[in-house]
This record gives structure tokens, sequence and C-alpha cells, in this order.
């Protein structure tokens, strides 16, 4: 692997070989040193276009205990703000020679473009409203974990239910793609409003009714509401948003023993999940946040510790 | 080119050898107190448990566990990338004396690595290295405390060791490109 652009171009042993390795990965926090010399001398940039908290700390955090130096840039602050365009950025980082640009964009295929222009390996940390590629890998390597935990067996044969603003996610196009590498099966949840267009033509069910899903899933993951991307006119009030998709305390009744409540963050409390949803003895959230520098370990470690001739070849 | 293997040591010789190891880290140690075996993967964790199983035997019990170095190769840039194997640790490290377990020592540089490893999971009172087979040919001052078998060998040659558990027979072989 050279890049890591969308959860299409991975194989199931490309996928299995990054989960077992974040397993590897996930002991590492417990550790008191939380540091491995795989990545001694590579460099790592975080280059964010648009704003994220758990995403570019736990891409530092990764590249860090894997012994890389790790920066951060962000349009504020920097010269994408006086107006550089995307491919100087990116050229100019490049250029100082770094081994790794972790990207996030609000453009749906920036980052695979971008691939096109450096010499650098790109991750994708979400593009616009295509793919949030390590998301979906953190969100089964947390699901792997509670099955694990609980005796559940494998992800084979599960189904999950990705229930809320799936017009605007990433992370659902990411979670569909890898649900189905790994033998699960995805039922998306939403009002017609906020289903994206193509839905249809995704292979997964539809429903637009939380109540009869609710019994039949192995896992609910909500997805926040995007407020920030909403003009308005999606759902007629909150309140009617709740009743209708919000994850509340009677809904959870609902949920058959063993499932498990996900939630990408960060958390619309009241609105798509209730706190009694959220700090339910069934609830990953947490666990999802460790996973994700679990993963994102597992993801670099892979990108970057053999040999870059040998990486390019085979990919 | 033509390989000749040629067989170093049978199951027998092999179960021998490993009571053999197995009394000679008890006495070294007087008795078992506070040493916890860890054998370095792939083959040296089905070796340290082979030595705890035999030393509970005499009523000494030891804790066993395995060591994963991958991450602390020294030649991790010059392949493709590699698979990373468990870790799996039966108790805190510190302070106990941490026993090394390998099963061929060549140029030393697994152990250094496993020595990094160790520095970075606690601070263990001390830490011997026991090797089934020592063939020779160190680049680094590493030496094993406890040898099942020496065996002098041309750098050209291979030291195969087969268990049980991960190859289906126990033997150890040396094969020669001829």
């Amino acid at each position: 692997m050279l890049h890591l652009l969308s959860i299409a171009d991975l194989s199931r042993d490309e996928i299995e070989t990054i989960l077992t390795t974040a397993e590897e990965m996930h002991d590492v926090q417990t550790r008191p040193v939380k540091k491995l010399p795989a990545l001694r001398g590579r460099t790592v940039v975080n280059l964010f276009f648009e704003d994220s908290t758990r995403t570019r700390s736990s891409f530092e955090l990764a590249a860090k205990w894997l012994s890389a130096d790790a920066i951060n840039v962000s349009a504020k602050g920097s010269s994408v703000s006086k107006g550089e365009s995307m491919k100087d950025t990116l050229m100019t980082l490049d250029a100082m020679g770094v081994d790794a640009i972790v990207m996030r964009h609000a453009g749906s295929g920036a980052v695979r473009q971008a691939a096109g222009w450096v010499r650098a390996s790109m991750i994708n940390a979400g593009d616009g409203m295509h793919e949030h590629p390590t998301q979906a890998l953190l969100d089964a390597h947390a699901i792997r974990r509670h099955l694990k935990a609980h005796d559940l067996g494998t992800m084979e044969g599960k189904r999950v239910a990705i229930v809320g603003d799936l017009l605007h996610s990433r992370v659902v196009r990411s979670n569909v793609l890898l649900l189905a590498k790994l033998g699960a099966s995805a039922v998306l949840v939403a009002p017609p409003t906020l289903l994206p267009p193509g839905v249809e033509h995704w292979g997964v069910d539809v429903s637009y009714d939380l109540d009869t899903v609710l019994p039949d899933v192995d896992v609910v993951m909500m997805l926040r509401v995007q407020r920030e991307r909403m003009s308005g006119g999606f759902f007629p009030s909150e309140r009617e948003y709740i009743a209708g998709y919000g994850l509340t305390a009677q809904r959870l009744a609902r949920l058959k023993p063993g499932a498990c409540i996900a939630h990408p963050g960060p958390l619309n409390r009241g609105l798509e999940i209730s706190s009694p949803a959220a700090d339910a003895a069934q609830s990953i959230i947490l666990d999802q946040v460790s996973s994700g520098v679990a993963v994102r370990m597992s993801v670099l470690y892979h990108l970057l510790a053999g040999d870059p001739g040998t990486q390019r070849r085979e990919s | 080119m033509e390989q000749t293997a040629r067989s170093m040591l049978s199951a027998d010789d092999m179960s021998r050898v490993m009571t053999r190891m197995t009394h000679e880290l008890l006495e070294r140690n007087h008795g078992s107190e506070g040493v916890v075996l860890l054998g370095i993967l792939t083959r040296g964790a089905p070796l340290a448990k082979r030595l705890a199983d035999i030393a509970a035997r005499d009523g000494q019990s030891v804790p066993v566990g395995q060591l994963d170095i991958t991450m602390y190769r020294d030649d991790l840039r010059a392949n493709p990338t590699r698979s990373v194997g468990r870790t799996i640790l039966p108790c805190d490290l510190d302070d106990r004396t941490v026993v090394l377990v390998d099963d061929v020592l060549f140029s030393g540089r697994t152990v250094q690595a496993a020595l990094h490893a160790l520095a970075d999971l606690g601070r263990p009172r001390a830490i011997q290295l026991v090797t089934l087979i020592d063939r020779g040919h160190r680049e680094l001052p590493i030496q094993a405390d406890i040898v099942g078998k020496s065996i002098p060998t041309a750098g050209s040659e291979r030291v195969r060791v087969h268990l049980t558990e991960t190859d289906g027979e126990d033997l150890v072989s040396i094969e020669r490109s001829a």
C-alpha cells in the first residue's frame, strides 16, 4: 500500500491485516511507555483544510507513538488563507521531504487528486461527503472488540444500522463499503430528505422506521446531525427529528441483548442520541476513540514502516 | 542449486536438551522465584512454554509469555512491511528476572531488538538469554546464558528449527546450498 484513499481500494486481506495490527497497537495505550520505534526518522504532516479535533489529534498521537515526527498544518493560519492553491500547498510540503500527508478537505475526491501530485503517501482523513476510511476502520475495530469481549463471534453475518444524517456523511459510505467486505450487512435509517442521492444502488437496505429496525440489529451506529452543513428544511423541527430518529431512552429497550451503540462523535446529546443511550453499558463510543489511535497507528505502520521502493512497486 | 539437509537434533534429542536447559535455568536462578519466561516470536514462544511445562513437573511454577519484536527490528526499513505479532506479558516485569527464549542465536540482532522492547515494557532486575541453538556468526556483543546445542556453521548454511506446535514435528537440521 502506498496511499489510503478509499475503503473501495482495499482488499479483504489488507483490511484484516490493518485490523489485526490495530489489536496489537491497542495494547500500547495501556503500557507505561507508549512508544514504539517503528517509524523513527519518518515525518507525517496533518494537513487539515477543515476543522477536526479527534481525527487530527489521534493521527498526531498515532504518529508520535510510532516515533515519527508529526506537524499540523491547518488552513487557518497557513498560506492557504493567503490564497495559495491546494496544489501549491501540497507540493510545498512534499518538497520538504515528508513521508506521509494526512489530509482532510471539503472537496469530495480532493485527496485522490492530491495523491497524483506528490511523492509522499496520502491518507484520506475525510474528503467532503465522499469517504473517511480510517473512521470506518476504527468503527470495525471497536465493534470487533465488543464482539470479542462478549463472545459474540465475528463480523460475518452481523447487521449494522446506520442512522441519521446520511446525506452529509462521509462516514456512511466508508462504513457501507467496509461492512460488506467484512461479511456484515448494513441497513440505513434516515428521513427521506437525509438519504444520499443514488442510495438505491448501494446494495443495502434502507428504512424510514427506526423502531422496526432496532430489534434486529447487532450494532446501531448513530450519526451526528451536521447542523453546520444544513441550511434548514431537512426536517420540520428538532423535536420531530428526535421523535422519529433519536436514540432515546425508550428506544434503548428495543435493542436486542448484546447489541452495542456506536457514534463517531462529536455528540449532539439530546438530539440524535440521548444521554442514557450515550452513557449506556452497551455504548462503545469511548472505545471508538481509543480505537481511533490504534487503527491510525496500524495504517501509518503499514504505509510507512517498510522499504518505500517495495511499497511503490507493489502498489 | 541442490539442497542438502543434515539432521542435528531429533525429537528425542530435543526433549533431553530442553529438560537439561530447564534444570540449568532453575539451578542458575536458585529456583523459580521472580523468574518470568518470555519467548521471542515466532518459535521462541512454544519453546518458552515447554521450559515452563518441564519446570512445572518439578513443582516449579514459572509465568510464561511472549514477545513480538517486529517494531524494534533494525531492518524494518529494508523489507516490505511485516505483519505484527502479539506480545503477551503474564505479569509486571519490574524487578523480575526476565528470561528471553529463542530458537536460534545468530547475528544477535533479534536479541538486541528484544532488549530494546523490554526497556519499554518495564525494568527487570536482570535479563537472561536461553537459546536452543547457537550457530555463531555474532555481529553484536551478545551471548546466551544457556545454550541447548552449539552448532558451528558456515555463513551460507541455514539452521532449520521445526517444532510440533508450529511445524508439526520436532527436528533441527542444517541446510546447505551446494
